[in-house]
């Protein structure tokens, strides 16, 4: 008789059990870089440029060392003398540390100064004069690469324009011949803005050195702290076993705590020069305007088109605004991201790429803001040109998807641009889709609307995207490989801990990884204890982002599980007096097949290995797994959403939205679901409200919560969910990545609703954000409404 | 996000606070709610020497209306107490539709009636909805207090008539004469955002005939804009479809906008035009609008 465990009751596979971490998070018990001291700490704070382009005169910094409390001030000048005015980028570029030569952005770090407490530091910065040239400035591509532009990066040798890259990818000529066939080319202009991650903790670091041990330890907010310690040994050349990164709580990242930036360098070098710890924590401002972005880039796509809705051919080019260094923080071998993971849910045979990024005065670090490399902006011109071609065909927007879909049997299936995808069933995700918002019901309720002078509108946004960076063929970060590990410890009791190389964020990973061990182990989840972010203890790994936890880490999870319960087995063999083979496993337990009855606990087999293992057995029950995934995971996305357009006013009201993912088994269903409301209110605010601009002085325009714009729950729809399972073919429990997902799709659901309830004005675009006055300017000029919305003065 | 140096104060009386403000001569800022001048000061866009804190005195924290009428809130009146208020609900509609549309919940927690006054923010819905109620402003200083009228207060963006050693104790809206109509309707682009456009309208009707109507608007403007003109020309008559227009079309007239990131200025005269045609569309009563 077998007495497997209840497996939703000890918290596995499927149990959507409450966050662990949420009983610290919310008694306000969680502990973030800003909330460590340490003794006799000193603080930095940042003097930033006020200009986005000018040459540096001179920096007198006589008048702030005079300031009592000030300890030290530290200019590029002073740090080019130990090599560190310049550090190399995640995309083999250099950016400054300290500004030497010119400022290239408004809000560049120009100097530092360590003082007592933070406010006698920035008292400080205030008393350092900067005399600065003013240079012309350019806050697009297209200034960036006029005739006779500035050059940005004087400071390369063999540059001598503005464009940072030109990449190209798939077949030209094949999509050429593609083009001559079509009876229809449907042609798109799109500008996604640029947006920021802006979690709600800004970026800070502590850095400690000690003279007496040679050990630097660091506290700071990254997502990879293993990448830091590497770029830390390399840049400032310090070994690798006396630099210890922990990266603890953290108050969000979505991309932003993944560089290197010049804060985190400057408190190391403050912290060895003055041989006390030196905390640095960035303000709200000096995050907007200095740190990672996202997007900020523009397309002009074409789609070869069959009458009857067959797609031959795509045609892509992408320009893209990378500000002042080639910063992007992303781990792909391709320069422009995984950009070619369009069109990847639909059969299109021919397809073409191809990108140029320009340098402008804008702040550096293009990062993946919830997504995989450019995986957002790919899946936004994928959406909003599958629009426009249905409305070039008039054609049935959910008809056209459903008629261009890589069939259920068509897997795995090679992509226009060459990636594999394994598994999908795309089409039936569009059905629930449809039944859930009620399509054809919706359509007649709209064409009944529209007799009284209403405007409503419908938007699908359909897409599979690669989640899971990934595998060592495609990614690497300085040459490292994107594997990650887990290291797993069975104590006497039966009780563990799980370490690994990612680094939890808000995704729950203290949950949902012990769930993994109680899935494969039978120990219950409350039993694991999950350890991530102190390189001194965690197993080597890439860190979190790219939704690449669940894919990569998740799996050595599993793995490493799996290594723990191969030796556990042997000891219930022992224990069992029977031989190995005769051993059979079910949730918890091993127990004697011909004898179910029989049988010893995995929490028996842990006291086993610490008292009564047998001989010639190491001790112990743990071990380590390294993983390289096989391949990409590739969950499946379709959001829906209606909406109301005011024609008065241009605003627009979200009526329902209706979200189906597909992202294989989940582990735990609740935060699954929370992970996805919360990409679609990023999603949401991206194409409503959100935006960084720039003035034609370089002014960042969205420097504060003020004037860049996280929703509230006050403005946030509601959001209806649905599921479809297709378990990942090479995952070990067959789960894919989701914490992008609808940040990546729901976008053009949102567009596309409001630009088909305007659709009779013939209007075919209007840019993200959709503020009511751009849609106001298309309802009553009857004309798209195009790029960033203008920086506009009177004057 | 560290404000400079600051001496702060916080008087439990009124005297106290006054001759706080007089020794500060000209460089002490009061504060209530601070949901305007925290943010000044930790941007350092305010650098005040000296901080009076007026949250220790006593007797400040009310809103009532008098046996005819008029209606009185304190210094130390929330917005929250505003937006829950059954005075307003029940007398004063144009405040009550303003109520709920100050700023978010976080900032009308702290934030008052008579601090944003002070402020003279041209963005400030209180400024506009109190123009167009024809109100004032008590202000207590060493020599007694006096009463501003609201249109005098505000004297320019960020700037009001007090003295420096002068505190604003109460704001005032006259009794009406009447019955009472209005509304209030902004347009923001997120819950706390700054108005892109705002427009306040109060009436006083006897019968279906207006006998008085104040119109100001929000944003659209170096301060709060009294559009009188506007106003004007609803008194007298009843409201008609025509009417409505035209005073809809006045007011967009008055208004002074610029272009920036929230808008063009002439889409935000459309929807001074628009808000001001659906506030006065809903008070119309529905007989006459069927007629």
């Amino acid at each position: 008789m077998t007495q497997a465990l209840d497996e939703i009751k000890i918290g596995g596979l499927g149990s959507s059990r409450k966050r662990v971490e949420d009983n610290r998070f919310i008694r306000g018990r969680g502990n973030y870089v800003d909330d460590i001291v340490l003794p006799g700490m000193l603080h930095m704070e940042i003097l930033r440029s006020p200009l986005a382009h000018a040459r540096i005169r001179s920096i007198d910094t006589s008048k702030a060392w005079e300031i009592p409390g000030v300890r030290l001030v530290l200019t590029g000048e002073m740090m080019a003398t130990r090599n560190l005015a310049w550090m190399p980028t995640l995309s083999y570029d250099t950016q400054a540390v300290l500004a030497t030569d010119k400022v290239r952005f408004q809000g560049q770090e120009v100097a530092c100064v360590v003082a007592d407490d933070p406010y006698i530091a920035k008292d400080a910065c205030e008393a350092i004069v900067v005399d600065y040239e003013p240079l012309p400035v350019i806050v697009n591509p297209t200034q960036a690469m006029a005739e006779g532009a500035p050059l940005i990066r004087d400071d390369k040798e063999n540059q001598h324009d503005n464009v940072v890259f030109d990449w190209q990818v798939g077949d030209k000529d094949a999509t050429d011949r593609a083009f001559e066939q079509a009876d229809l080319v449907s042609k798109l202009d799109l500008h996604y803005p640029r947006s920021h991650p802006s979690p709600i903790e800004c970026c800070g670091s502590i850095a400690d050195f000690n003279r007496a041990t040679q050990k630097l330890t660091v506290y700071m907010t990254t997502q990879a702290p293993h990448i830091i310690r590497a770029a830390v040994a390399l840049v400032a050349e310090l070994p690798e076993h006396m630099i210890r990164i922990v990266s603890p709580d953290l108050g969000g990242g979505f991309g932003n705590k993944v560089p290197v930036y010049p804060g985190y360098v400057m408190s190391i070098l403050a912290s060895i020069l003055t041989e006390r710890p030196v905390k640095w924590i960035e303000d709200k401002t000096g995050n907007l305007i200095s740190t990672g972005f996202g997007r900020d880039i523009y397309l002009h796509g074409e789609l070869a088109l069959r009458r009857d809705g067959k797609i031959l051919g795509v045609r892509m080019h992408t320009t893209s605004d990378h500000g002042a260094f080639f910063s992007d923080a992303q781990p792909s071998k391709f320069k422009i991201g995984l950009m070619h993971s369009a069109f990847s849910c639909y059969d299109v045979p021919a397809a073409h790429l191809t990108a140029r990024g320009t340098y402008t005065n804008k702040a550096p670090g293009g990062v993946a803001y919830r997504c995989s490399f450019r995986v957002t902006e790919a899946m936004f011109f994928q959406e909003r040109m599958m629009q426009a071609a249905a409305n070039d065909l008039g054609m049935d927007q959910a008809e056209f998807r459903r008629r261009n879909f890589v069939r259920d049997d068509d897997f795995p299936h090679r992509t226009p641009f060459g990636f594999l995808t394994d598994s999908g069933q795309y089409g039936k995700c569009l059905d629930v889709g449809l039944a859930a918002i009620g399509y054809a019901d919706f359509l007649k309720q709209k064409e009944e609307a529209t007799k009284h002078g209403r405007l409503l509108g419908i938007g699908i946004s359909t897409m599979t995207e690669p989640l899971g960076a990934g595998n060592s063929r495609e990614y690497d970060i300085l040459g490292i490989k994107m594997f990650d590990s887990a290291e797993l410890r069975v104590h006497m009791t039966g009780k563990a801990i799980l370490r690994t190389g990612a680094k939890t964020q808000g995704q729950g990973h203290e949950t949902t990884w012990a769930q993994i061990v109680a899935h494969e182990l039978g120990i219950p989840a409350e039993d694991v204890t999950v350890e991530e972010g102190d390189t001194d203890t965690a197993p080597f790994g890439m860190g979190t982002y790219a939704s690449r936890s669940t894919p990569v880490a998740g799996a050595a999870v599993a793995m490493v599980a799996r290594k723990v319960r191969a030796k556990a087995r042997k000891l219930a063999a022992h224990l069992l007096e029977v031989s190995e083979e005769d051993i059979e496993w079910e949730l918890g337990r091993f127990y004697v097949r011909s004898s179910p009855d029989r049988g010893v606990t995995i929490q028996e087999c842990a006291m086993a290995a610490y008292s009564n293992m047998p001989d010639g057995m190491e001790p112990g029950l743990e071990n380590v797994a390294y993983y390289d995934p096989p391949n990409l995971t590739w969950p499946f996305g379709c959001y829906i959403a209606t909406v109301e357009v005011d024609p008065q006013t241009g605003v627009w009201d979200v009526l329902n939205v209706v979200a189906v993912d597909d992202c294989g088994v989940r582990i735990n269903p609740m935060i699954v679901e929370g992970q996805i409301m919360g990409g679609l209110t990023e999603a949401y605010a991206m194409a409503s409200m959100q935006f960084i601009t720039f003035d034609t002085q370089g002014n960042c325009i969205g420097s504060n919560y003020m004037d860049y714009l996280l929703p509230t729950a006050w403005e946030t729809p509601g959001y209806e969910l649905h599921e479809v399972v297709t378990p990942s073919p090479h995952h070990p429990i067959g789960a894919k990545g989701v914490g992008e997902c609808a940040t990546v799709g729901g976008p053009a659901a949102f567009v596309n609703a409001v630009m088909d309830a305007i659709k009779d004005t013939g209007v075919r675009n209007i840019d993200m954000p959709l503020l009511p006055d751009r849609v106001y300017e298309a309802l009553t000029q009857r004309h798209d409404v195009s790029g960033a919305p203008p920086v506009r003065t009177d004057d | 996000m560290y404000p400079s140096r600051f001496r702060y104060e916080a008087p439990r009386s009124i005297d106290d606070a006054i001759a706080l403000l007089r020794q500060g001569a000209g460089e002490a800022k009061v504060l209530a709610g601070g949901q305007s001048l925290v943010p000044l000061l930790k941007l350092r866009f305010a650098a005040p020497e000296l901080l009076v804190d007026i949250n220790n005195l006593p007797g400040l924290d009310y809103h009532r209306a008098d046996p005819d009428g008029t209606i009185r809130i304190g210094a130390l009146c929330r917005h929250a107490e505003l937006e829950r208020s059954t005075i307003l609900a029940t007398r004063q509609p144009t405040m009550a539709a303003a109520a709920p549309l100050i700023a978010d919940p976080v900032v009308r927690n702290r934030g008052t009636l008579v601090g944003s006054l002070c402020h003279a923010d041209p963005q400030g819905d209180w400024a506009s909805v109190v123009t167009a109620l024809g109100g004032h402003v008590v202000a207590q200083g060493a020599n007694g207090r006096r009463n501003i009228p609201v249109a005098q207060f505000v004297t320019g963006p960020f700037q009001n008539v007090l003295a420096y050693d002068e505190i604003a104790v109460e704001a005032v809206i006259p009794a009406p004469k009447g019955t009472v109509a209005g509304g209030y309707l902004k347009l923001e682009r997120r819950v706390g955002d700054f108005a892109t456009a705002g427009t306040a309208v109060a009436l006083e009707m006897s019968g279906a005939v207006v006998t008085r109507a104040g119109i100001a608007l929000t944003g659209v403007g170096g301060s709060t804009i009294d559009a009188a003109e506007a106003a004007q020309a609803l008194v007298g008559g009843p409201l008609t479809a025509d009417s409505i227009a035209h005073a809809a079309d006045l007011a967009a007239q008055a208004a002074q906008p610029r272009s920036d990131h929230r808008g063009s200025a002439d889409y935000k005269r459309h929807i001074v035009r628009t808000f001001v045609e659906r506030i006065l569309t809903r008070v119309q009563p529905s007989t006459e609008r069927a007629a």
